[in-house]
């Protein structure tokens, strides 16, 4: 059994104390923190992550949970020099004021748009069969984990709509 | 949150044995037992990690129905072919709860288990006789917003807050449950919460050392499936009031009226009687205020949760000239 866990490609050890949060980790033991602690309760979505391809609250998961996972945060999304499309979308949409939700706001529509992608329904499909698309209503519902207390919420469906455009074509 | 040990048990025989210990508890998902956690109103001294012991199948029965693991989470139940086509009000009651980021975490067997998000049970300065018996009910006299009006006791007036277990009360959906040796019991999810009486911290008919190992859906059933929820947001609230509800016309009356509610009690409320009042009848205003009539005979309020009462009638008229097109 690995005792690792695999950050944007990088294999990581797993702290001995159970204690440690999943967005602990990324934070205080990795040193990467871009992933925020917002509520640390499961209920504002700024330290979303997507593990295996799955979008999840790191702050309701344990470290020691997890060996063998991988683990994509917003730093293994892009860089600065090459931003990923929602990124670079969220740039120039401006989808945020203080940019404190920003890192998991961007970790859940990179995951939500390969759920669309997938087919998977939310509870503003008024068709559980699909098709599904990245309207307005479905991209507020979808990201409804993910709080922003600036408001920055009609920029920020903005950008996701450019991006789900963009893939559509 | 205070230390505790984390084992991994290598089969559900060994998690048996792990979570036998009053002390120890089953960790799963985990999004709401280490938000409790962290809360100090779960202070486990060890974690048994039963989430890497498969139990994540959705699989047809032989009798037509399904089988849902108990490790399946809420996303692949919501979105698994079957649960969409032959169960919708199962897929609609899970996507109208918590948000994509909890539901990809959350299982099966761990959202039945979820406790009361009663606002004195969650802190812990405050007197509540489910986490600390004999403590007092701060709600009864106290912020009672989201509290039950049926089935409530003078220790206890919480609500059970998941949206999933109301679908399955009005599917009549059976758990599969485990116990530490090795036999199996199935009880029916109408039976599986209980009300709080004189014993508030039993949520569940659950034995120390129990684990579930899946839920089954019977063969499905002809009709309308309806999941309406009725919250103060449009999205990641919980419940004022929700219902669940499979009904079938024939002809010009209805042929089947199983029904559950939300937001109501300590456990999803199944009252048999309505489906004997609606069963055989011709759909109308009258009857729907009939079976509100009936649902909210013993209803009570306390003060801030009084609007239930009229709201639980409105959204059961509401859902019922839904499935059966009639106009309210």
């Amino acid at each position: 059994m690995s005792d690792t866990i695999t950050v944007n490609g990088t294999a990581r050890a797993i702290p001995d104390d159970p204690r440690v949060s999943l967005l602990d980790f990324l934070r205080e033991h990795v040193g990467l923190t871009g992933t925020k602690k917002g509520c640390d309760h499961g209920q504002c979505g700024a330290c979303t992550v997507i593990v295996n391809g799955v979008r999840i609250n790191s702050c309701l998961t344990l470290a020691a949970m997890h060996d063998g996972d991988s683990v994509t945060t917003i730093e293994g999304l892009g860089t600065p020099e090459q931003p990923s499309a929602l990124q670079t979308a969220f740039v120039e949409r401006d989808g945020y004021q203080c940019g404190y939700c920003t890192p998991g706001q961007i970790c859940s529509a990179t995951a939500m748009l390969d759920e669309i992608a997938a087919g998977f329904a939310s509870d503003a499909s008024e068709d559980l069969q699909g098709p599904m698309a990245a309207t307005p209503e479905e991209i507020r519902e979808r990201m409804s984990g993910n709080l922003c207390r600036c408001g920055a919420y009609a920029n920020i469906v903005a950008a996701i709509r450019d991006v789900a455009k963009e893939d559509a074509r | 949150m205070r230390p505790f040990d984390l084992q991994r048990p290598d089969s559900l025989t060994h998690a048996h044995q792990l979570v036998a210990p009053d002390s120890a508890t089953a960790i799963a998902g985990g999004t709401n037992l280490l938000d409790l956690m962290k809360l100090q109103v779960e202070t486990p001294e060890r974690l048994v990690d039963v989430s890497r012991l498969g139990m994540t199948e959705i699989a047809d029965t032989d009798d037509g129905g399904l089988r849902i693991g108990a490790l399946a989470t809420n996303t692949a139940t919501a979105n698994n072919a079957r649960v969409r086509a032959d169960y919708p009000v199962l897929a609609r009651a899970i996507l109208a709860g918590a948000t994509q980021q909890l539901r990809n975490q959350a299982t099966t067997g761990g959202n039945l288990c979820q406790r009361t998000r009663c606002y004195y049970f969650t802190n812990i300065d405050q007197p509540c006789n489910k986490r600390e018996p004999g403590s007092g009910c701060g709600a009864i006299e106290g912020i009672a917003h989201l509290h039950a009006v049926l089935g409530t006791s003078t220790d206890c007036i919480a609500t059970y807050p998941g949206d999933m277990a109301v679908a399955l009360s009005a599917l009549g959906a059976q758990v599969e449950i485990e116990s530490e040796d090795g036999t199996a019991r199935t009880v029916p999810v109408r039976d599986f919460h209980l009300l709080p009486g004189n014993t508030p911290w039993r949520d569940n008919v659950l034995e120390t050392g129990d684990i579930i190992t899946a839920v089954t859906l019977p063969a499905p059933v002809e009709g309308r499936q309806i999941y309406r929820k009725v919250r103060e947001r449009s999205s990641y609230a919980f419940a004022l009031v929700s219902v669940a509800a499979i009904v079938a016309m024939d002809g010009g009356t209805i042929a089947r009226a199983d029904l559950a509610f939300g937001g109501l009690a300590h456990k999803p409320w199944h009252d048999a009687r309505l489906s004997d009042l609606l069963v055989g009848e011709t759909p109308s205003p009258a009857l729907f205020e009939k079976a509100a009539d009936l649902l909210l005979e013993e209803a009570r309020g306390y003060g801030e949760n009084d609007f239930k009462i009229p709201l639980a009638r409105r959204t059961l008229a509401a859902v019922l000239a839904q499935a059966t097109e009639t106009e309210l």
